[in-house]
């Protein structure tokens, strides 16, 4: 008896599936479709926070993410550091994965070093920011951190003394920060941060989650998160706003979450087909065995 | 006693960072136990180090199945901690530091364990991630079946969310009239994301939070008071 | 030859000429990098016993007094001083043979596949070894144990008046007496340093998960269920319908969900149908975190895609 369409499809071999997830993504990106994003309220709160905080406002730029988790947190932390910069910030760079240390080093050097580290008033390392490396220790480094940073680490990253930088002038610990910015990969992270640094201490905290872990982190915000940028959409209604705001980072170049927003939208298409489909297959079976 | 002792070590350390929070003199002590875990929990990770070499060097020695997967483990492990130690590549980054050959960072750019990091590293553990991509595409294909009620509302809101997750989310305006007042037109499929964000998912993950903390502070309170002592393994 | 070994031979020949092809011909090649060098000259002050910044004079001559050291940057083609960085290159080879290995898995499993998480697995273990070892033994016990031995060796910015603080031998033999766990008559040493960590984390915990996970979420879902908003160009105070559906769907979700994980009592009745409004709420909050999760996975993917399409075979630019 002929196979019909219908055994076809139930018998289809997934490597087919993930032939088209293959060109569902690599089509829009070899045709350079992008999208943008209109800003929702969660990523507006952090925004508007940098953007109010006076000029020289201590930021802690908690960098918490990996290879694995670069695809949607690096261009959040990108955008992030940008807007401090412009804003005149001074950056505490610092992670608690010891595999996210090259990660700050590729934000240092293509957002503080490239964009501002020439001109009137570059920023300078050691006076304007800081890289404080790696913080062993897990949630027990952010308890350190939040008492007292010289606890959890006397020197920076590049092993000068932190009492030897005149920005750690007057910062004792976290709590002197102004706020502390998160990009966060999954544990420790976001939610650590909030559990061991901004509940008891009362310190402003905005995070930077992927969507896995976005989740977990919606009933902290409004109260215990001031606000919550989610994944490659946040990424990109982060990336929107900055350059609605700073037209010189309107450009594409300056906007990877943008330029990912294109095959985003056609992968999320094919997501939505597959489950139509597989849902109709699984009707029309139904009806074929007769069942009520 | 072989279990009494490090029972009082975890109770007394346990109950030092909890009072620490109510009595402030406590907190240089509470510090100092805080340097101590990091170096110890640090030591404690080159046993699961040594671990791994000791359990590839029977594979290979037992000539099991896959014992040259093994040796190329090692081999990458070996090569990996070669380079990081001795910091090969690696030079100085000031000028008062030149005559200092190992003061550069370990992880600097142009290191060869840089190159381990930015090549080998990096790109094999993010595919592997990636590769999930597929994965969760097949699942939404043959797996993700509204066979009751709840799976169909697991399957709306996933749809719903997946269309709100992107400018797609805002396809209703090119049907809909722009307001004349200027401001956007009704996205329903926005509102309902947004909707479901802020009263389902919280609530959800709410409820689950609460539940989780109970547990901890059950389990922590159990391990600190030693009822709990199946972390400290089997009598021996 | 079976069919597929057939059709395998040659998508890898049509593979090879298309790369062999590209790289002939197209401008940015395939993998390359370029690197631009960043000199680090210093000159030796007798005096002060120490080295100095300086720029090199083309005109001076220089004896032992002259230190310098050079590291490459990335750098874009066309950059002034650029050079083409042969390692770099293989790199990016090496990394996009790595990255179609471990997508090869999604045919079948095989050699490749294998090789590639053999390779993972050392190299992940041995980041670790490197990290700990700079970051914990050097940057936190030896320039505690011995700050001339640090200040010397590896960290010449340790304070000359840094004191040695031999305290710190303390957590160092108890994380050494964990490799006791190897020596059957000792093996019971090696639960004091686990009994130290474990107690640790369980204080720290306990105090804070009740405090962030429990009392403020507690109080973050007392909400008014009869919302009252002030409109903020005629100040004057309304009711808020839409806020007040939220805060009511949010307060009832709660407590639903929480029902539901209440065992203590049997699921009937009015209990049995508050869970049941409990579980759809948790539905609901899985397919959400389900596209969300996608969201996340793709992403993975297209920057994948994207280092293989633009550093790799220079199709694109990003």
């Amino acid at each position: 008896m002929t196979p019909t369409l219908l055994d076809k499809l139930n018998s289809l071999d997934r490597r087919w599936i993930f032939l088209a997830m293959a060109f569902a993504v690599a089509l829009p990106i070899l045709l350079e479709i992008g999208s943008d994003e209109t800003p929702s309220l969660p990523t507006k709160k952090l925004f508007d926070r940098i953007e109010e905080l006076p000029a020289g406002s201590r930021i802690l730029m908690a960098i918490d993410y990996d290879p694995n988790s670069a695809a949607e947190l690096a261009p959040m932390s990108l955008a992030f550091t940008r807007h401090c910069c412009l804003r005149r910030h001074k950056i505490y760079f610092v992670t608690l994965w010891g595999t996210a240390l090259p990660m700050i080093d590729v934000t240092i050097k293509e957002v503080v070093q490239a964009e501002f580290g020439s001109g009137d008033k570059p920023f300078r390392y050691g006076e304007d920011y800081v890289n404080l490396g790696y913080l062993p220790g897990e949630v027990v480094a952010i308890s350190q951190l939040s008492s007292d940073i010289r606890k959890a680490r006397s020197q920076d990253v590049r092993g000068a003394s932190l009492d030897s930088l005149p920005v750690m002038k007057d910062v004792v610990s976290a709590q002197d920060m102004q706020l502390i910015v998160n990009a966060s990969g999954g544990f420790p992270g976001a939610k650590e941060w909030v559990q061991y640094a901004s509940t008891p201490h009362k310190i402003p905290l905005a995070a930077g989650c992927t969507g896995v872990q976005s989740t977990q982190m919606f009933p902290y915000y409004p109260d215990q998160l001031l606000g919550l940028v989610t994944g490659i959409r946040g990424a990109n209604e982060y990336e929107s706003m900055l350059g609605a705001k700073y037209p010189q980072f309107a450009v594409m170049s300056k906007r990877p979450a943008s330029r990912r927003g294109g095959p985003q939208r056609w992968a999320h298409r094919l997501m939505i087909a597959l489950i139509v489909l597989g849902n109709g297959i699984h009707l029309a079976n139904r009806y074929r065995r007769g069942t009520p | 006693m072989s279990k009494t002792v490090p029972v009082v070590i975890a109770a007394l350390v346990g109950f030092l960072m909890i009072f620490a929070y109510f009595v402030p003199p406590l907190l240089s002590w509470r510090q100092t136990a805080e340097e101590w875990f990091t170096i110890v929990a640090t030591i404690a990770m080159l046993l699961g180090g040594a671990n791994l070499c000791v359990h590839h060097l029977q594979k290979i020695s037992d000539r099991d199945a896959g014992w040259g997967f093994s040796a190329v483990t090692l081999a990458a492990f070996a090569i990996t901690v070669g380079v990081g130690l001795l910091k090969v590549g690696v030079v100085p980054e000031s000028a008062k530091h030149l005559d200092h050959a190992w003061s550069g960072q370990f992880q600097q750019e142009g290191g060869a364990f840089w190159w381990i990091y930015q090549y080998l590293f990096s790109p094999v553990v993010a595919t592997m991630f990636a590769l999930l991509a597929f994965y969760v595409a097949s699942a939404a294909f043959r797996a993700f079946r509204a066979k009751n009620l709840e799976a169909m509302l697991l399957l709306v809101t996933a749809l719903i969310v997946l269309v709100g997750q992107t400018k797609d989310r805002e396809i209703t305006s090119l049907f809909l009239p722009t307001p004349s007042d200027g401001s956007l037109p009704w996205m329903p499929i926005a509102d309902l994301t947004e909707f479901i964000r802020k009263t389902f998912v919280t609530a959800g993950q709410r409820a689950i939070m609460i539940g989780v903390a109970l547990g901890v502070v059950a389990t922590s309170l159990r391990i600190l008071l030693g009822l709990d002592r199946s972390y400290l393994g089997g009598d021996e | 030859m079976t069919r597929e070994t057939t059709i395998w031979t040659a998508l890898f020949v049509c593979g090879a000429a298309f790369l062999a092809v590209r790289a002939a011909t197209s401008e940015r090649g395939v993998g390359q990098q370029f690197v631009v060098p960043v000199e680090v000259v210093g000159l030796y002050d007798a005096e002060k016993k120490e080295i100095v910044p300086h720029e090199i004079n083309p005109t001076a001559t220089y004896g032992d007094e002259l230190r310098r050291s050079v590291r490459y940057d990335s750098a874009l083609r066309g950059s002034p001083k650029v050079v083409f960085s042969l390692s770099r290159s293989i790199g990016v080879w090496v990394g996009a043979l790595l990255t179609l290995c471990v997508f090869s898995y999604l045919y079948k499993d095989n050699v490749g596949y294998k090789l590639a998480e053999s390779i993972i697995v050392g190299v992940s273990a041995g980041y670790w070894m490197v990290l700990s070892f700079w970051e914990v033994m050097v940057a936190k016990v030896l320039v505690k144990l011995s700050p001339d031995v640090a200040r010397y060796a590896f960290l010449p910015d340790t304070p000359a008046d840094a004191k040695a603080d031999m305290w710190y031998l303390v957590p160092v033999v108890l994380g050494c007496l964990v490799f006791c766990r190897w020596v059957p008559k000792i093996a019971w040493l090696g639960r004091w340093p686990l009994a130290f960590v474990v107690g640790t984390t369980a204080g720290l915990k306990l105090i804070l998960f009740l405090d962030a996970d429990f009392v403020s979420q507690i109080r973050s879902t007392i909400l008014p269920l009869i919302a009252f908003t002030t409109d903020a160009t005629t100040k004057v105070r309304a009711f808020d319908w839409k806020q007040s559906v939220q805060n009511i769907v949010l307060v009832a979700g709660v407590l639903s969900s929480l029902t539901y994980f209440y065992f203590s009592v049997e699921h009937k009745g009015l209990v049995g149908r508050v869970s049941r409004a409990g579980v759809w709420v948790l539905m609901i909050t899985f397919g959400a975190s389900f596209a969300l999760t996608v969201m996340g996975r793709i992403t993975l993917l297209t920057m994948r895609l994207q280092f293989l399409f633009d550093d790799w075979l220079g199709l694109v630019r990003m």
